[in-house]
């Protein structure tokens, strides 16, 4: 099977110091996979090299078999079907939660197309059934900027899923969320990996063990250990590095 | 269900209110102000809705995209000069000094008239030179800036840099551009006598239509998806880049209108007034648009073109009156705006307006009011 992402040796050094070090990484299509690792392991820099905001200094990026080294823009990388969400909400907070899930809807993006091509019924019937799905209906004609902490993750979710990329990454989804709210968030990145490969990084261990199947564990810029939940929190090295002993991380 | 039922409601009401008040006062400023007002009345209005052209093409870049040009005098001043050629070479030898050179030409001892002089003897070319200069500058600078991610304050200043750029050059050249004094002393547009008080009227209804043209491309601009991505670049630019979009593609875009749209202004303020020079491209009159821009209330067109108008006519009331006065005035006006009503003239009266119908239980109203993008 071909892999849907893969990572070959990338090593990304800022002024010396490197933020990934040969790092080797592969993803199957339909995967839900959590990236775990302790603060400064590269996880970040991890989504920037892939979409693009931080260029390798060596080694290479292949998405969907192109290799997105070459690829200028992060715009053009998101086209070829990767959507990103950053780890606190960023939504339009002019725009209204409606415009927030039409701007970010899969279609033509350039500038004449966007001028002169308005939504189509098709595209407003999407949002609808998107405002449903996330659970924001009820607050679709209101400002972006006047929902809470909580709503504002769903409606960035709910962009993604109009955006409808093969891969969805994920920083920290549910950082300062409620209980139920994370709950909820489990149960939405289940249902969206039905039809989209994921990428979720994460500190809340609680919360990896509800959605992973695959975790892997970063550390110094570079893959340290790939497994089943069970198999990472019972390696020596994982635990050494990152969850500390085994009472700790119960509760970590 | 609800939420489509409303739609349609927003949709359908609110512009048709919108579009009455553009009507009436379409025919308000065309058809009736011609007959009512005085000739000096009129084409001091005619210059302040030349300058309202202005102001949308500020908005447009400021107001919804956030980017704060601070040299935008340029642009107008390059589409006035435009402009200015085009009159001078229709003088022919009929100025003061019975040759077929522009005045200034003939006392900076030039003999022969310069080649990109030339072709401005033509109407069509020069009214095509009046947009295509003032977009072609704003493209390439918006083309240099923008892919470079070069944003905010620095752009403010490199705008501001290029205002005094413009201005140097502009003065340096004297036996090209008639230096400080710029050019004056026009005598025909089309041979029509610009002394006759019939031409001035005539040059007042264009200057309303091309206002009203303009309105309505900036309005469909703004209301459009495009818009919606405007309005989301001023908010969140690398957002916007995770959302598949190119923000530089679509800011060089808009700075490019924006500049054609001051170029156009700069046209038509020139027949009407007489003269252009330097002094009008300089660093004190490109933030006056934005002062202009920010009194009505930024992000609303009408906020521009309203503030444009109010604050201009404010200005020739109180210069008249007390010249030495103005300029404090203006500069408390700014920051009495900035301080107490950030959206501006426009934004209050929204204010009122939102509390007024949410007494009533009306959804309507609060989306938009005079082509508002929310």
């Amino acid at each position: 099977m071909t892999a849907l992402l893969e990572i070959k040796d990338v090593t990304v050094d800022f002024d010396g110091f490197k933020a990934l070090n040969q790092l080797n990484f592969s993803m199957a299509p339909g995967e839900l996979r959590v990236v775990i690792g302790p603060n400064g392991a590269g996880k970040t820099t991890f989504l920037d090299v892939i979409t693009g905001r931080v260029q390798p200094t060596t080694g290479k990026v292949n998405f969907k078999g192109n290799n997105l080294a070459k690829k200028s823009s992060e715009h053009q990388i998101v086209n070829l079907g990767i959507g990103r969400k950053f780890q606190t909400p960023r939504v339009f907070t002019n725009l209204t939660v409606t415009e927030n899930l039409g701007l970010s809807l899969k279609r033509a993006k350039g500038i004449f197309k966007v001028l002169f091509n308005p939504l189509s019924t098709d595209n407003l019937t999407r949002i609808q059934n998107i405002l449903e799905r996330v659970g924001l209906a009820s607050k679709a004609q209101s400002q972006a900027g006047l929902l809470s902490h909580g709503e504002k993750q769903s409606l960035e979710i709910g962009m993604l899923i109009a955006q409808d990329p093969d891969l969805l990454l994920l920083d920290e989804p549910v950082a300062g969320l409620t209980d139920r709210e994370t709950e909820k968030t489990a149960e939405l990145l289940k249902d969206l990996n039905q039809d989209h490969s994921i990428i979720v990084i994460e500190h809340d261990m609680a919360f990896v063990r509800e959605i992973a199947s695959t975790v892997s564990v970063l550390h110094q810029g570079s893959l340290l250990c790939e497994g089943s939940v069970q198999e990472v929190q019972n390696d020596p090295k994982v635990i050494e590095v990152y969850l500390g002993y085994p009472e700790g991380a119960v509760h970590a | 269900m609800t939420e489509t039922t409303n739609k349609t409601v927003i949709n359908t009401s609110t512009p048709s209110k919108e579009w009455i008040i553009f009507g009436v006062l379409g025919v308000l400023l065309v058809l009736a102000a011609p007959f009512f007002l005085t000739g000096f009345q009129l084409n001091l209005l005619g210059k302040f809705l030349a300058f309202a052209i202005l102001a949308l093409g500020m908005d447009l870049i400021w107001g919804y995209t956030g980017m704060l040009s601070l040299g935008h005098g340029v642009f107008f001043g390059l589409g006035a000069y435009a402009m200015a050629m085009h009159l001078k070479l229709s003088v022919g030898d009929a100025g003061n000094f019975g040759t077929n050179l522009p005045d200034f030409m003939f006392w900076n001892g030039i003999t022969e008239l310069p080649w990109f002089w030339q072709p401005f003897s033509n109407f069509g070319f020069t009214v095509l030179m009046v947009l295509v200069i003032p977009g072609l500058l704003a493209f390439l600078l918006g083309l240099l800036t923008f892919r470079n991610r070069i944003k905010g304050v620095y752009f403010a200043l490199l705008t501001q840099a290029l205002a005094i750029v413009f201005v140097t050059l502009f003065i340096g050249q004297q036996g090209y551009t008639g230096g400080t004094n710029g050019i004056t002393d026009f005598r025909t547009l089309l041979g029509f006598d610009l002394n006759a008080e019939s031409t001035q009227k005539g040059l007042y209804v264009v200057t309303t239509l091309c206002l009203g043209a303009s309105y309505v491309l900036c309005r469909w601009i703004t209301k459009s998806g495009f818009g919606k991505v405007l309005a989301a670049i001023r908010d969140d630019e690398v957002r916007v880049r995770f959302a598949g979009y190119d923000p530089s593609a679509f800011k060089v875009l808009v700075f490019t209108l924006s500049g054609c749209l001051a170029g156009l202004a700069g046209a038509l303020f020139v027949p009407q007034v007489g003269i252009v020079s330097p002094s009008m491209m300089g660093i004190v009159p490109s933030i006056e648009i934005v002062i202009w821009v920010a009194v009505g209330g930024r992000g609303t067109l009408a906020g521009a073109v309203l503030g444009a108008v109010l604050v201009n006519a404010a200005k020739s009331f109180l210069s008249e009156s007390f010249p030495d006065f103005w300029l404090y005035l203006q500069g408390a006006l700014f920051l009495g705006v900035v301080l107490f009503l950030p959206n501006g003239i426009v934004g209050l009266f929204q204010q009122f307006m939102t509390k007024k119908t949410a007494l009533e239980p009306s959804e309507e109203l609060v989306v938009s009011e005079e082509g508002v993008a929310k």
